[in-house]
């Protein structure tokens, strides 16, 4: 790909980024979130076109036209969210397209003999009859992976491919990217965690501001050198400095006996004024649902929640965000934002009450509180009026958090706050959580990331199977205790 | 935060880039908005040529206003029922079903005049509202699909009203209802341009589509329905009560059907239990020749209105000239898939 350059309204994407690739090597794409990658991506996916530039298969200049063209050219592609049917199975996900037929009819058992072949060899094992909503998100990778080799392609594009896998199952897909680029299949690897990169990389590729910084074999690339590369400046510690909880502290949010429906029982826990809790886990153990209830995303089923020590009934979100809890959603394109709206009617979206005059929107109060979120937050937009879905990942993090920074909670619930957000941003979320306790408000954190919840909690609390297992203070909490009690190791010993 | 200084110049960037994205988006609104018009006035000048004349009349124009009263005022409701990516297909039987009783009670009364307009109007305000509520709960208790409660509805207002009628028109006996009708207003003050005065039925319209244009627009309430169609899920998160501001578009649709069955009654002064049939589809199409999206989170009521008026114009012309009505339907089908790819391409092109 040379010279690509494409336009959005308000945003020059990419301003002539080049990247090569050869046959067999696990090529790094990295950049700050909003740098380029995920459009770059696109084009070469035919989801969308360059307004200028050329892409060379093999040394023959190609017109990828579309996702078909970009599938008939073997390329690859396994995007963050994937694109499985949920209710169709393993193998009808993987011949999807291209179901083999004999005459009219479907050929179901040259579509599993194609598709175990596939699986084969890889050498990964699939309930072939389960439909993929029943999958795990390693089990839904392993079938976009597969689907992709049923098609041939010989270059794989991976987007975060590891942004919501356990330890485990990275080891387990790196193994399998290890098999795929011995066959002589490429690999165009997106990550922001830049740590897996020297073990699964061979070349790493920088782009930042829609343009392409350096190439570099990953030996000839320090990590630090590589974020000071990709921010254009270099940034020292990852975390800040937690201020001290003070001994007498109120207690801003406690639970008892917290249950809901979808999995969590009997779960206790206190928060003080200036702390953050992080809860770690496994995916899957609970968390996110353990945050739901507090917040009324799901409605408990038992139990009690009390802020500021006053008890709050919470049947739904409407009595949480009264109560002083903002809940900050692991999955902002899903459940934190409205993708068509501007960036101003998200920002006042929970809060409208306090922007408004017996049901009237007051406009300008609107506009400049806006303002000053952008400001303070440092959102990259060309204008409050600008429209949440042409915004950048991390820009739309930012506005998700101006949404409940407005209302001045006393309890602030982040699940996953700098998932698929770049090292800047995340430097800039984790001074504002700080920020946040200085003005005396407690954290929850959910967090897949060990050193994040590590780094970033005053006490850690370990959650399997939808309750709480473990708890370490701030000193205790090393990353082999917390793992240990999170996959039930120390419970077995 | 420690502030990397290079941010500035890259916000600067941005903000010429998205000067120049919002002026090529003006110039493209404005490039459309003139070429529709100048279109429209070549087409109008062109269809007067040969209608005869007969078309650019004041009174031929007054005429349409007053023949699309009762599907815009349809379609004001139907509007919000979409934006929250949903439908209201009983609004055509609500039509019939309101007439009805309203014809039924207004007969039933001792006293005339402006009390009973009020009186009838607010009975028949019930019966929409109320349908509107049933439409809604199953939908907002259960999750059901619109489409299926109010195409039950749909069924049951129709078989509710033939049988409160017995199956024939219900006359109006009281003849308080007849300027409402017929009537028109400032006749004196618009004679000498011509004018007929402008129908009391006409103003009714106008007061709805402002008063529900201003709601949808600069309140609470219509930002929720936009921010429930846009993405229900973060507009619950947000605290919004989603279930309540479902709740309240499919009872304004209900009750915008009710003010169109009163328009309906007194203009034929009767109630009929067989006016609707179809209307509904006929507002869905004002709606969405409107540029409201069928997805939700999308659309304006003036928008609408253009639709409906649209849509009118259209009729009216195929009318004058003559064309049979078979062909009228095929032609209005045309126009309507040709103003939703329109207006798609249109997007695609603002968005590039």
């Amino acid at each position: 790909m040379t010279g690509i350059v494409k336009t959005f309204p308000g945003v020059r994407a990419l301003d002539g980024v080049s990247l090569d690739v050869v046959a067999g090597e696990v090529h790094a794409l990295v950049g700050e979130n909003g740098a380029g990658k995920s459009t770059l991506m696109k084009i070469l996916a035919g989801a969308q076109r360059a307004d200028e530039g050329s892409i060379e298969i093999d040394g023959t200049p190609v017109d990828i036209d579309g996702p078909r063209a970009a599938e008939a050219l073997g390329i690859g592609m396994i995007y963050q969210e994937f694109n499985l049917v949920p209710d169709l199975g393993v193998v009808e996900n993987i011949v999807l397209g291209h179901e083999p037929q004999r005459g009219f009819w479907l050929d179901r058992r040259e579509a599993a003999h194609r598709a175990t072949a596939v699986l084969a060899d890889l050498g990964i094992a699939l309930p072939l009859g389960e439909p993929a909503r029943r999958l795990s998100v390693a089990q839904q990778q392993m079938v976009e992976i597969a689907k992709a080799l049923a098609r041939k392609a010989r270059l794989i594009v991976m987007d975060e491919p590891t942004a919501a896998l356990t330890e485990r199952e990275i080891d387990a897909l790196f193994a399998l990217i290890a098999k795929l680029t011995a066959a002589g299949v490429a690999v165009v690897y997106i990550s922001h965690r830049l740590e897996e990169l020297p073990r699964i990389s061979n070349r790493i590729t920088v782009i930042r501001d829609g343009r392409t910084i350096e190439t570099r074999a990953t030996r000839d690339l320090p990590q630090d050198e590589l974020v000071r590369l990709m921010v254009g400046r270099s940034l020292d510690a990852h975390f800040p400095d937690l201020p001290p909880v003070p001994p007498d502290a109120r207690v801003v949010l406690r639970v008892r006996g917290l249950a809901s429906a979808s999995g969590p029982h009997d779960v206790n826990l206190e928060v003080r004024a200036g702390e953050i809790v992080g809860l770690a886990g496994l995916v899957g153990a609970g968390r996110t649902e353990i945050v739901r209830a507090i917040a009324g995303a799901d409605v408990p089923t038992a139990g009690s929640v009390e802020v500021g020590g006053k008890p709050v009934a919470v049947h739904g979100p409407h009595s949480a965000i009264e109560a002083g809890i903002a809940f900050i959603t692991e999955d902002r394109k899903a459940q934190g934002l409205v993708l068509g709206m501007s960036v101003r009617e998200n920002t006042t979206l929970a809060h409208l009450a306090a922007y408004a005059k017996n049901g009237f929107i007051d406009g300008r109060a609107e506009s400049a509180i806006t303002a000053r979120e952008i400001e303070e937050l440092r959102i990259r937009t060309p204008s409050g009026e600008q429209r949440v879905r042409n915004l950048s990942g991390g820009n739309q993090q930012k506005v998700v958090l101006a949404k409940w920074l407005i209302g001045d909670a006393a309890v602030y619930l982040f699940d996953e706050p700098t998932r698929g957000i770049d090292v800047g941003a995340k430097a800039e979320i984790y001074a504002l959580m700080v920020e946040l306790l200085r003005r005396g408000a407690g954290i929850v954190m959910v967090s897949s990331e060990l050193p994040e919840v590590l780094g970033m909690s005053h006490r850690v609390l370990v959650v399997r199977e939808g309750a709480i297992r473990a708890e370490f203070v701030r000193a205790e909490a090393t990353p082999d205790r917390v793992m240990a009690a999170a996959t039930g190791v120390s419970a077995a010993a | 935060m420690n502030q990397p200084n290079d941010a500035a110049p890259v916000a600067a960037e941005l903000e010429r880039s998205a000067e120049l994205a919002r002026a090529k988006a003006s110039r493209a609104q404005l490039l459309r908005t003139l070429g529709l018009a100048g279109g429209l006035i070549v087409l109008v000048v062109v269809i007067n040529v040969f209608a005869h004349g007969s078309f650019l009349t004041p009174g031929n124009l007054t005429n349409v206003l007053r023949q699309i009263t009762y599907n815009a005022i349809l379609a004001v409701g139907q509007t919000f029922v979409i934006i929250t990516a949903g439908i209201d297909l009983s609004v055509g039987s609500l039509i019939e079903l309101t007439g009805v009783v309203m014809a039924t009670f207004a007969n039933a009364m001792p006293f005339g005049g402006a009390g009973l307009i009020a009186a009838t109007l607010l009975v028949g305000l019930l019966v929409g509202c109320s349908a509107g509520l049933i439409n809604a709960l199953p939908v907002v208790k259960l999750n059901l699909p619109p489409f299926i409660t109010t195409l039950a509805m749909m069924l049951m207002a129709r078989g509710l009203a033939f049988k409160l009628a017995h199956g024939r028109p219900v006359p109006l006996n009281s003849n308080a209802f007849d300027g409402m009708g017929t009537g028109f207003l400032f006749e004196g003050l618009l004679k000498p341009l011509g004018l007929p005065g402008i129908p009391i039925a006409v103003l009714w319209m106008a007061a709805i589509v402002i008063v529900f244009s201003i709601v949808l627009t600069r309140t609470r309430f219509g930002r929720y329905v936009f921010a429930i169609g846009g993405n229900e899920e973060a507009a619950r998160l947000a605290g919004i009560n989603v279930g309540l501001a479902k709740t309240m578009v499919y009872v304004i649709s209900g009750g915008c059907a009710a003010v169109a069955g009163l328009l309906y009654m007194a203009r034929f002064a009767s109630g009929s239990p067989n006016t609707g049939i179809g209307s509904e589809l006929q507002s869905i199409a004002a709606v969405v020749v409107g540029g409201t999206s069928l997805m939700g989170g999308r659309g304006s009521i003036v928008g609408t209105f253009f639709g409906a008026l649209l849509i009118g114009l259209l009729n009216n012309v195929m009318d004058l000239l003559n064309i049979e009505s078979y062909t009228q339907e095929i032609a209005l089908g045309a126009v309507i898939l040709i103003a939703v790819i329109v207006d798609e391409l249109r997007k695609r092109y603002l968005t590039r």
